[in-house]
């Protein structure tokens, strides 16, 4: 098949052009194939309109999460939306994610999220058994094999209202953190009690469960059902039933032991800055 | 074409969005049948009246709870009784998504601007009580033995042993409000969620059974929710029409 039969409809793509400073919408017309995707589209933009325009894409196969935007208003990987999908004739709006900031075009800062990553602590195992090995059944560790399916593209940290309306990024974790939890705090191994930190440093209390991030989520990962909702249970059990609070007073937990909370990073950096300030 | 500007839309605000399907259909739905619902229900609860028809009783009268003898002037049995149900639904995980989106419009859609922007508490203060859901649960399964036992109940009209009408409405009533319940997440919680280690944990692999049996009937909670909520008004609408005589019960066998 010719490039111009294969690129026989056309379809217009309206993408956010700027950087932090503002920028606004520019119109771009490409041609169209079968099989074409959105990210297919803006590389055609790139190739014959607007070289300069900045797009973050690796693996175009939705397995990186590099791609991640906004497409007609909902969180999409770019690599994974067939230009089918929209309807002919109207054009195709492109914007950066809303909730980071961004650098250029449709490539936002997501450091943030690598930020909330140090704050959690590690996975600590249990000692080994006495033959040297660690023991765990499949049924145990099923549930949370569903989250290591996570890419990391973040669309679940955009499209969380949490983040994106009402921008507490300092209290909030997000989803994608809120399922790493979860992993880590179902795992039958793990030692670590992270649910103090998740009830106060990590916010789980600001989800209110309007599942967003499930619906976005491009691996299909059940992140409000499967995760949140067991951790809001979990730290119930701890902090809000007294009941079960009760019962670990009187019989702690014995494979489970606090670990102090490190820091956060960027309020320890505000601190130190203040503080020198102060001196100076 | 190349490099036409077009304006800068505003993207942040209550409903602001570059969503181009019709979001606001789902909340405008949720919020017109929750609140009809809450109507009804208010009405029934102080009607005080035709709420049983020979061995059928209300789902919102059950149990039956004598209230005249109390001394206080507008309580009526049902206002005793639906603050049981009415909470375990409030703090529902699956209701919290419905009312926040179409009440609170916190937010009303995914990636749809929601309202008090930068004044959001979530659930950690005035809405801290939802972390209690696990108790409204504990008492929404008290009320299902009350509600089985009425169906029991219905099962003997006039003494005899026969399926009516009624009969199918309580059944169908007890079976989806029992569906709902079962399929609730402090439930899945409660019977083996809470587990790290199913393999070492005392009765583990049952619990592990059970965990799966609620998991797969918890992927339908939503619909359990809606499904039971109409037949409880169902429920209750028939048993009034037939004390009401606007209508007669239909003998099965």
């Amino acid at each position: 098949m010719s490039d111009e039969a294969k690129k026989s409809d056309k379809a217009t793509l309206r993408i956010w052009r700027g950087n932090a400073e503002g920028g606004e919408f520019k119109e771009y017309e490409v041609g169209t194939y079968p099989g074409m995707v959105v990210l297919d589209a803006i590389h055609d933009v790139q190739a014959e309109h607007a070289p300069d325009l900045a797009v973050r894409w690796n693996c175009k196969a939705g397995r990186c999460g590099s791609c991640s935007a906004e497409i007609n208003g909902k969180p999409r990987l770019l690599c994974m939306t067939r230009m089918s999908h929209f309807e002919p004739g109207q054009p195709i709006t492109v914007t950066p994610m809303k909730t980071f900031p961004i650098v250029k075009d449709l490539v936002t800062d997501v450091s943030h999220n690598f930020r909330v990553a140090k704050r959690i602590p590690p996975f600590k195992p249990r000692p080994r058994d006495a033959d040297g090995h660690w023991r765990m059944q499949q049924i145990d560790i099923d549930r949370i094999q569903e989250f290591r399916k996570c890419i990391e593209c973040f669309l679940c940290q955009d499209v969380c209202h949490v983040l994106r309306d009402h921008d507490k990024h300092d209290s909030f974790a997000g989803p994608r953190f809120m399922i790493h939890l979860a992993t880590l705090d179902m795992h039958p191994l793990d030692t670590v009690d992270r649910r103090p930190m998740m009830k106060e440093e990590l916010g789980i209390g600001y989800c209110n469960i309007t599942r967003c991030c499930t619906e976005v989520c491009p691996e299909h990962i059940t992140i409000t059902d499967n995760g949140i909702i067991p951790l809001k249970e979990r730290v119930a059990d701890d902090f809000f039933d007294p009941v079960r609070w009760l019962m670990r007073k009187i019989s702690p937990p014995a494979n489970k032991k606090s670990l102090p909370v490190l820091p956060d990073p960027i309020k320890a950096t505000t601190k130190t800055k203040k503080k020198q300030d102060a001196e100076a | 074409m190349a490099n036409k500007a077009v304006h800068l839309p505003v993207l942040s605000g209550p409903g602001q969005t570059l969503r181009k399907d019709a979001w606001w259909v789902g909340p405008a739905v949720t919020f017109t049948i929750l609140t009809s619902f809450i109507v009804y229900a208010t009405f029934r609860a102080f009607e005080n009246a035709h709420f049983s028809y020979g061995e059928y009783l209300s789902p919102f009268y059950s149990p039956l709870v004598e209230t005249k003898t109390m001394g206080i002037p507008f309580l009526t049995p049902a206002m005793l009784i639906l603050p049981f149900p009415a909470g375990f639904r409030f703090t529902c995980y699956y209701y919290r998504k419905a009312y926040y989106r179409s009440f609170a419009m916190s937010p009303p859609a995914c990636a749809v601007g929601g309202i008090r922007q930068g004044q959001y508490n979530g659930e950690r203060k005035l809405m801290i009580f939802q972390n209690l859901h696990r108790f409204a649960l504990y008492a929404a399964l008290l009320f299902l033995v009350f509600l089985w036992h009425d169906f029991y109940k219905g099962l003997w009209f006039g003494g005899h042993l026969g399926v009516r009408g009624g009969t199918v409405m309580l059944f169908l009533n007890c079976t989806f409000l029992s569906l709902y319940t079962f399929s609730c997440h402090s439930f899945r919680h409660l019977v083996g969620g809470g587990l790290d280690s199913y393999s070492t944990a005392p009765l583990g692999q049952l619990r592990h059974k059970v965990w799966s049996w609620v998991s797969r009937i918890n992927i339908n909670h939503m619909a359990f929710a809606w499904i039971s909520l109409f037949g409880v008004a169902l429920t209750d609408l028939y048993i009034r029409a037939l004390s009401t005589g606007a209508i007669t019960d239909i003998r099965l066998f």
